[in-house]
């Protein structure tokens, strides 16, 4: 039988407010223990929550950006239950009324195609603190400095049929909400991870199999690695003639498997009720309306632009747009370059960016606006290449170059010699010597072998040390052949 | 000065003025009452005299510098559910018997502003939880008109120490009745204001919907000075509403021709008709003064009591979670593990009926009976929410009863918790519908005192006040002692 995997996320992205939602302590990452937990975080006797306005905006951008509908009147609820790191004893989350709900991304999958996947619904509610075990002895502490920092949960439809489907989803979430810059989407640091609803049925039916939900996956390979695992086990599972149970696991990253989280804790009667210390959140049109009109440009725009502005086809622009930072950078090099139009150059500066640049920024672990070479560095040296100074292959070299030594393209050119040879006087020289000493060669290639073309020209290109201009060659030399 | 403990806040803040008296001599010589008498009527759980003398001292010297305000150096007590900055506030649990508050409440904070002095903490019910004051963990406060019987709950101890004269005032909270009924069976004046009035932060919670501060005094008079001081809006408490506070003590004397009293048939019908007659004798000294008498009913107020015994507990069963053992408050003798942490922490920090309510609420939130309960409580809540609402559209107040009984006998009620909660019945209502609402002292019956409540629309408590002050002026219910404390 064929198998169809459904999938749904649910992603918690923790907003980037300086504060927590329902306290005034900071949110920052990284602080030692417990310094940033007020008597409200720590749920002191008497404390009460008050909602953080600018966490309340960031969801509705979020909301806004999906074209989701964003509630008039949302409400939070409690989620009771007993945990160290949940110090009122429950987290005030969004239950039945949720702030943004009904909206939709667009993702382009490897064939070229789009599919759009609908969120459920994105609500507001509050990260839990951190149990900590290492270098304890048997012991656990508790860090309550991330109890209350503001996330926002993005539930998706089960639209999704692999973890392909579910990767780019979840960067496309991810792309979006630092576009908005509502989020650091740091995955190292927890700032956005997923649980992975998963669930497999016979290819054609309609009813949904039983489903399991992995949770707090934190990088796009975990959430790729554990939907793999989890789809082969349920089919597996139903091959073999069993039935998947509906349960909550983990994936354990070294063995790359999932496992049940203990039946312990997820036996919990949630006891959901809205909460009575927060009134209902009431949100107007014109405070809608205002969040709306402050949106930036948002991926799926800036990629039209790119594709009309600057012709890039769908795919450049994809990948182009991923990050705000990325888009800007090539168009800094495309405009920076010069010619009629900016759509002139547009190709050569978008392989460049996306091709050996961005090979740099991943091989030293960097992020675009880390870059080593400015954008308007790297159109200095892709002028060159306009004006036949370089190759493009020579091109590259000295990106590396300039990445290394950080100096400019016309300095490293000038220091190593490399401007490109177009002069037809010592090309035809080159070809000559070339000819000369290969006379078998030459031989065999007016006897027919005419593979030998190629050959001839990587001689000429070793002795010239690669500066020999690719077409002026390439012209010269079957002149040459041609006229002997 | 002999007679300085018999005097209102009114004239307390007179003689303050006039320099007859200092806070200092103020505050020791109800500290010396509340020793004279702590043993038995239990009115108080701490009582910090040295902080006292200092705020007092503090108080006079502001009065030198030129601060002439009415509070300034009066010396109340304040119920132990609110947080007092670096002192013992125990909520009447073992949980929190040794528990210090890192900070000060709203309330407390803006009191203390005023320059009012704070003499002690008064005893309660655990968690404000009961109606006789015989679930806190220090034993119950007891009636001073009848030491044999309870002050009735949860400010029990408020009550109690304002009847006998221990404090010219103290604060109290009111869930149920929590501030009127101990009220009417001590025979003080006491105010609940409207749901969203007085701020509850650091107010210790119990059913965050219901909870409200308020306070029990001699004289409606009194009750104005110190709710002005008190209410407001507080950005900290998101259920406190943003109007400005009236000056309550302005409109005391308005006449009340013309004033439209309702009777609630719901009240009367089974009413003991002893207690029936004290009312329709108060009734009269309005009705004298040109309040008009009309019956009104409210079809769904019946229910209150069940309604109230759902959504109450859902609430307090979530509130009291975060008593856990583990950052603050009672924590077990070496716990085996994570969950015989929180089964001993809480199984011996909490008492009973905390118990009882936390079981109760846990039930009514829990999947498969939340449509059935707390949900169908909701609607009854807001049946009658609807029902007082279309009440005020006829009338201007509601007036009855604040008590079916006087103050019963210790250990009459505790086996049977229906029957203690029945004591609420008339109390309930205020509280589902977030009214203002007051008792006073209108009678007694073998010389147990009865209370006459009076139960307005939305931030009427300046009517409340007016009313009750009027009362006042032709009576002296209010003024009367109990015997040994005069």
């Amino acid at each position: 039988m064929e198998w169809e995997p459904v999938i749904g996320l649910e992603i918690h992205a923790q907003l980037a407010t300086r504060s927590k939602i329902f306290s005034g302590s900071a949110t920052a990452y990284g602080a030692p223990p417990n310094t940033q937990a007020d008597l409200v975080d720590l749920a002191y006797p008497g404390v009460l929550p008050v909602l953080n306005a600018e966490a309340v905006r960031m969801a509705v951008e979020f909301g806004l950006a999906i074209n989701a509908r964003v509630a008039r009147r949302s409400v939070f609820a409690r989620k009771n239950y007993f945990y160290p790191d949940l110090p009122k004893g429950y987290q005030i989350s969004q239950y039945e009324l949720p702030i943004v709900s009904g909206g939709a991304v667009d993702i382009v999958l490897e064939d070229g195609t789009t599919r759009r996947i609908g969120v459920t619904r994105a609500h507001l509610e509050e990260d839990a603190g951190k149990s900590l075990h290492e270098g304890l002895a048997g012991l656990t502490a508790v860090d309550l400095n991330r109890a209350g920092t503001p996330l926002i949960e993005i539930v998706s439809e089960p639209h999704l049929r692999s973890a392909r489907e579910a990767v780019a989803y979840m960067k496309k979430i991810h792309t979006l909400v630092r576009y908005l810059g509502i989020c650091d989407g740091n995955m190292q640091e927890g700032s956005f991870r997923c649980d992975a609803n998963v669930s497999v049925r016979p290819r054609g039916a309609e009813k949904l199999g039983t489903r399991t939900e992995t949770k707090n996956l934190n990088s796009f390979r975990f959430v790729e690695r554990a939907i793999n695992y989890e789809v082969a086990r349920q089919i597996e599972v139903l091959e073999g003639g069993g039935r998947v149970l509906q349960e909550t696991r983990l994936f354990d990253v070294d063995r790359g498997e999932t496992r049940p989280m203990r039946s312990k804790e997820e036996a919990n009667d949630y006891r959901y009720f809205p909460d009575p210390d927060l009134l209902p959140l009431e949100i107007d049109q014109p405070t809608i309306d205002a969040v709306a009109a402050g949106l930036p440009e948002l991926p799926d725009q800036k990629a039209q632009r790119l594709m009309s502005e600057y012709g890039l086809s769908a795919y450049d622009a994809g990948v182009l747009t991923a990050s705000a930072e990325l888009a800007d950078y090539f168009e800094v090099v495309a405009r920076d370059i010069g010619g009629t139009s900016p759509l002139q150059h547009a190709k050569l500066a978008a392989n460049m960016v996306m091709g050996e640049l961005s090979g740099l920024l991943n091989r030293d672990g960097v992020e675009i606006d880390g870059s080593r070479v400015s954008p308007a560095s790297l159109a200095g040296l892709l002028r060159r290449v306009v004006d036949n100074t370089l190759s493009g292959k020579i091109a590259k070299d000295v990106l590396e170059a300039m990445w290394t030594e950080g100096c400019e393209a016309d300095a490293i050119i000038e220091a190593r010699g490399l401007r490109q040879i177009t002069d037809e006087g010592a090309i035809e020289a080159a070809i000559d010597a070339v000819l000369a000493a290969n006379p078998a060669q030459l031989q065999d290639y007016r006897g027919g072998k005419e593979k030998l073309f190629g050959f001839f020209i990587g001689q000429v290109m070793k002795a010239t040390s690669g500066k020999a201009n690719p077409g002026r060659l390439n012209e010269l030399l079957r002149k040459k052949l041609g006229g002997g | 000065m002999g007679e300085l403990h018999l005097m209102t806040v009114a004239e307390l803040s007179d003689l303050l003025h006039a320099g007859s008296v200092s806070s200092v001599e103020l505050t020791r010589a109800f500290l010396a009452r509340i020793e004279r008498h702590a043993r038995a009527l239990n009115a108080f759980i701490s009582v910090d005299a040295e902080l006292a003398l200092a705020q007092a001292a503090a108080a006079d010297e502001r009065r030198r510098a030129g601060d002439a305000g009415a509070l300034l150096g009066v010396p109340i007590a304040h119920k132990d559910i609110f947080c007092t900055l670096g002192q013992r506030t125990t909520c009447g649990s073992r949980m929190l018997a040794n528990f210090i508050s890192p900070y000060d409440a709203t309330v407390v904070q803006r009191l203390r502003a005023a320059g009012v002095v704070t003499l002690g903490k008064t005893n309660m019910d655990e968690f404000a939880m009961g109606s006789s004051n015989e679930t806190s963990f220090f034993g119950p406060a007891r009636n001073p008109w009848d030491v044999t019987r309870v002050p009735g709950g949860s400010s029990g101890g408020s009550a109690a120490a304002v009847a006998a004269r221990l404090a010219p005032a103290a604060t109290g909270t009111d869930t149920g009745g929590s501030i009127r009924q101990p009220a009417a069976l001590c025979g003080v004046t006491g105010i609940k204001p409207t749901y969203g009035r007085v701020s509850r932060f650091g107010m210790i919670a119990f059913a965050s919907s219901l909870d409200q501060g308020g306070l029990l005094g001699i004289s409606a008079e009194d009750a104005a000075l110190l709710l002005a001081a008190m209410a407001g809006f507080d950005p900290r408490d998101s259920t406190s509403v943003e109007l400005p506070v009236p000056d309550y003590a302005a409109t005391l004397e308005q006449p009340l021709k013309g004033l439209k009293i309702g009777l609630l048939r719901e009240f009367f019908a089974g009413l003991d008709p002893a207690i029936e007659q004290l009312i329709r004798t108060a009734l009269a000294v309005l009705h004298t003064q040109g309040a008009v008498l009309r019956e009104v009913s409210l079809p769904h107020l019946p229910l209150s009591v069940p309604t109230y015994y759902v959504v109450a507990p859902a609430e307090c069963s979530s509130n009291l979670a975060r008593y856990d053992g583990v950052r603050y408050g009672y924590r077990c003798q070496s716990p085996r593990d994570l969950v015989d942490l929180y089964q001993r922490s809480r199984g011996e920090g909490f008492g009973a009926e905390v118990k009882r309510r936390i079981m109760i609420g846990t039930y009514v939130l829990s999947a498969g009976y939340y449509d059935a309960y707390y949900l169908k409580a909701q609607q009854v809540r807001a049946l009658i929410a609807s029902d007082f609402e279309r009440a005020f559209h006829e009338v201007d107040v509601l007036i009855g009863p604040s008590t079916p009984t006087t103050a019963f006998a210790l250990g009459a009620k505790t086996e049977d918790p229906v029957t203690m909660y029945l004591n609420d019945i008339y109390t309930i209502g205020a509280n589902l519908a977030g009214l203002p609402a007051m008792s006073l002292p209108c009678g007694f019956l073998e010389q147990l005192p009865v209370g006459l409540q009076i139960i307005g629309p939305h931030f009427a408590e300046a009517r409340l006040l007016n009313i009750a002050h009027r009362y006042q002026c032709e009576t002296d219910w209010h003024l009367r002692v109990p015997q040994g404390f005069g």
